[in-house]
């Protein structure tokens, strides 16, 4: 069944497909149509589940946490400042290895508070523990909710999961999406079965346990690392049983043009598509150019990356996000992956696109004219930040209304 | 279920739930408020407890209780207790939890989550009704950060953050926080104040909340020698002087509706609570604070002059 849905709305039927059981919630624009969609779903009678609104985020992921802890299947969802409301008990839930799955829709972090999405409210939480997926389409965003819960459940990994789209251009974006059959869901996602995290009378447990002294906690804190770098490899088999079922394959990284590619453009979620528009123009003008998509960021898949990459000549990484004080935080995390090859392609760093500003195809031509250049003077570039010159003027106008020449 | 209330210490269970050997401090009011009420709870019960001194009762590998135990963090004990809640009844409701492994889910904190940092999240469920019951140990500080002041902490004590000197002569410069009438304000079911140095009237207590479903909530004064600078084996008898002199009240809120369960006959002068606690020492020496002593007998006197009046004592 093929339905325009808006990327909201496709996380809802992700939600709905996968039997969730419970789902504490809290309102935050823009990711309020999911949790609206879902109440309304249970008010009629179609989903039998748990809705309740909690008094803050950091309220529901602490809810969401103990009902995973207790063994039923749960859901939430947040953005933004929410999710750093929230941030506390990101870092505890997961420390509880408990499976449960949440959306965040981007949107850029206060101060200056805004509405449209960057990646800093997602890549902060990126040393929490949750397992990362980044959606570029509203089918991606249901796909990856059913995928996230066989990845998250699974013995080897026992970690919840962030799936992670944009505000506004991907949450209220409508696309056709195809809506898997439940027979088929069931098949590739069977009921959660807890045999490491309940609470019942004949069997007490004690969960979240203080852990005095280094080395135990060292123990249980990289016991948390070890399930997450198992789950690259349980992704693997996951989104191959998911290709089968359902005839979408979902790498770990999602590349485009990229065989033959020498100059490599990498971009995470919905702002690819537009990256991926800039190849195929670069293309029409001879440019050997390709995109590399992160699909998958926690566990980072290093060997993946490098694997697509080391062979080409320039790889310029679009942050939407800035790390204060350092840059574009994915262009530390691929530096970092690239470092020990003896062959690498020059790698140059843009920031654009923060606070959900667009990037015109002028200035994905500057960055592929930026690679080239780069390549011929084997000289790479100061990391830039993407302004157009009639954004500049605009801006320029807005300082003078506000009295600041 | 046992609804009928008890006369004699004699009647408490003999059976422990709480094993011996944890790292409170010797002489902790908490550990023995806690431990009768757990005797009241029954071993079918999850402990939701928040950061504070009770969070080291279970350390790796090591627990006390013989019933489970969620530590959450420092201001969402409530919310956790609602997760496991609704789990269990999801659980239950869809056959997949035999309803005999069912708990109670015990919210346990201290005074700085109660009365400060928890506040928003135990509205929260009490807002919902959420069928619990949450323990507030209170030492009238942060004590197991080393005793700071905490919304709970009276008029004229001292703590490591309201010291006493020549701009504070009294130490604390303004009254507790009324969390007893924050939490009324909610009308849930079952609210009570208990004494670790009244065991009968909690285990009482407990018996009456039993049959109520949606928040039931106690709140016990907890001696606290390091923090309250008194010998450890006073504890007790410090909590009945509490009692005694009139300062901690005890008493019971049926959806709203207060009643005193333990009034004494004659009053002790707050003065004999007060003069045994290094806290308040500074009231007494190197010079008598009578302003101060006066107040705080007057907060006294004023409270039980219109419990009487509106309970027609």
């Amino acid at each position: 069944m093929k339905e325009m849905l808006t990327g909201n709305a496709a996380a809802a039927w992700g939600v709905r497909l996968a039997d969730v059981d419970y789902l504490p919630t809290y309102p935050i624009t823009p990711q309020t149509e999911i949790i609206e969609t879902l109440a309304r779903w249970i008010c009629d009678g179609v989903m039998d589940a748990t809705f309740v609104t909690l008094d803050s985020e950091h309220s529901m992921i602490t809810a969401a946490g103990a009902a995973s802890a207790t063994g039923v299947r749960v859901f939430t969802a947040t953005s933004s400042q929410g999710l750093l409301y929230g941030f506390e008990m990101l870092y505890t839930v997961a420390g509880w290895r408990v499976p449960l799955v949440m959306v965040n829709v981007s949107r850029a972090l206060s101060s200056p508070i805004t509405l449209e999405a960057d990646h800093n409210d997602i890549l902060a939480t990126r040393d929490s523990g949750f397992l990362q997926i980044h959606c570029e389409t509203c089918q991606e965003v249901l796909d990856s909710i059913l995928i996230a819960y066989r990845l998250a459940e699974d013995k080897r990994v026992l970690l919840p999961v962030l799936v992670n789209m944009d505000g506004f251009l991907l949450s209220f974006t409508r696309e056709p999406v195809e809506i898997p059959d439940i027979k088929d869901v069931k098949r590739f996602l069977p009921p959660y079965q807890p045999e490491h995290a309940f609470f019942k009378a004949s069997q007490p447990m004690a969960q979240g346990v203080a852990a005095l002294g280094g080395p135990v906690y060292s123990y249980f804190k990289y016991q948390m690392h070890l399930a997450s770098m198992n789950a690259l490899d349980v992704y693997k088999e996951v989104s191959g049983e998911f290709g089968k079922i359902f005839g979408r394959k979902y790498d770990t990284v999602d590349g485009c043009m990229m065989d033959d590619a020498v100059c490599v453009l990498v971009m995470t979620n919905s702002f690819s598509t537009l990256g991926k528009a800039a190849v195929m123009k670069a293309r029409a003008k001879g440019i050997k150019a390709g995109l590399l998509r992160l699909r998958v960021l926690r566990p980072f898949p290093e060997a993946d990356i490098r694997g697509a990459i080391k062979m080409t000549r320039a790889v310029a990484v679009l942050d939407q996000n800035v790390s204060v004080g350092k840059g574009g935080i994915l262009y530390s995390e691929i530096s970092s992956a690239l470092y020990h090859e003896k062959e690498r392609p020059l790698l140059l760093s843009f920031i654009g696109g923060l606070g959900g500003k667009n990037i015109s195809s002028e200035e994905f031509e500057f960055i592929f004219d930026a690679m080239i250049h780069a390549v011929d003077t084997g000289k790479v570039p100061a990391p830039r930040l993407l302004y157009t010159e009639e954004e500049w003027k605009q801006m320029e106008g807005l300082k003078k209304m506000a009295g600041k020449q | 279920m046992n609804t009928m209330p008890i006369q004699s210490i004699k009647e408490l269970t003999l059976e422990e739930a709480l094993s011996p050997g944890t790292p409170t401090c010797a002489g902790c009011g908490g550990l023995l408020a806690l431990r009768h009420c757990l005797k009241a709870l029954g071993k079918k019960t999850v402990i939701v407890n928040a950061a504070g001194c009770f969070t080291l009762l279970a350390i790796y590998p090591y627990t006390p209780f013989q019933n489970s135990w969620l530590y959450t963090a420092m201001a969402c004990a409530p919310a956790g207790a609602q997760g496991i809640r609704d789990a269990l009844d999801i659980l239950i409701k869809k056959g997949r939890l035999d309803p005999k492994e069912d708990l109670k889910v015990v919210v346990l904190t201290g005074d700085g989550v109660a009365y400060d940092i928890g506040m928003a999240s135990t509205s929260g469920a009490l807002h919902r009704n959420l069928d619990f019951y949450y323990i507030c140990s209170d030492n009238e500080a942060y004590g197991n950060t080393g005793f700071q002041w905490s919304g709970a902490t009276p008029f004229g004590s001292k703590t490591a953050t309201t010291p006493v000197g020549r701009m504070h002569p009294s130490g604390t410069d303004i009254s507790k926080k009324n969390l007893f009438e924050i939490w009324r304000s909610h009308k849930p079911p079952y609210l009570a104040t208990i004494s670790p140095s009244h065991p009968v009237d909690l285990a009482n207590k407990f018996i009456k909340a039993e049959q109520y479903k949606g928040p039931k909530l106690f709140i016990h004064l907890s001696p606290c020698p390091p923090g309250w600078v008194t010998d450890p084996s006073h504890s007790t008898q410090l909590a009945k002087l509490a009692v005694d002199t009139g300062i901690w009240a005890l008493k019971e809120a049926v959806y709203g509706e207060v009643k005193h369960t333990v009034v004494p006959k004659k009053f002790k002068p707050v003065e004999e609570y007060l003069k045994g606690q290094g806290r308040f020492a500074h009231l007494f020496k190197p010079v008598r604070q009578e302003d101060v002593l006066k107040k705080i007998q007057g907060m006294v006197d004023q409270y039980w002059n219109e419990v009487r009046d509106k309970e027609s004592l």
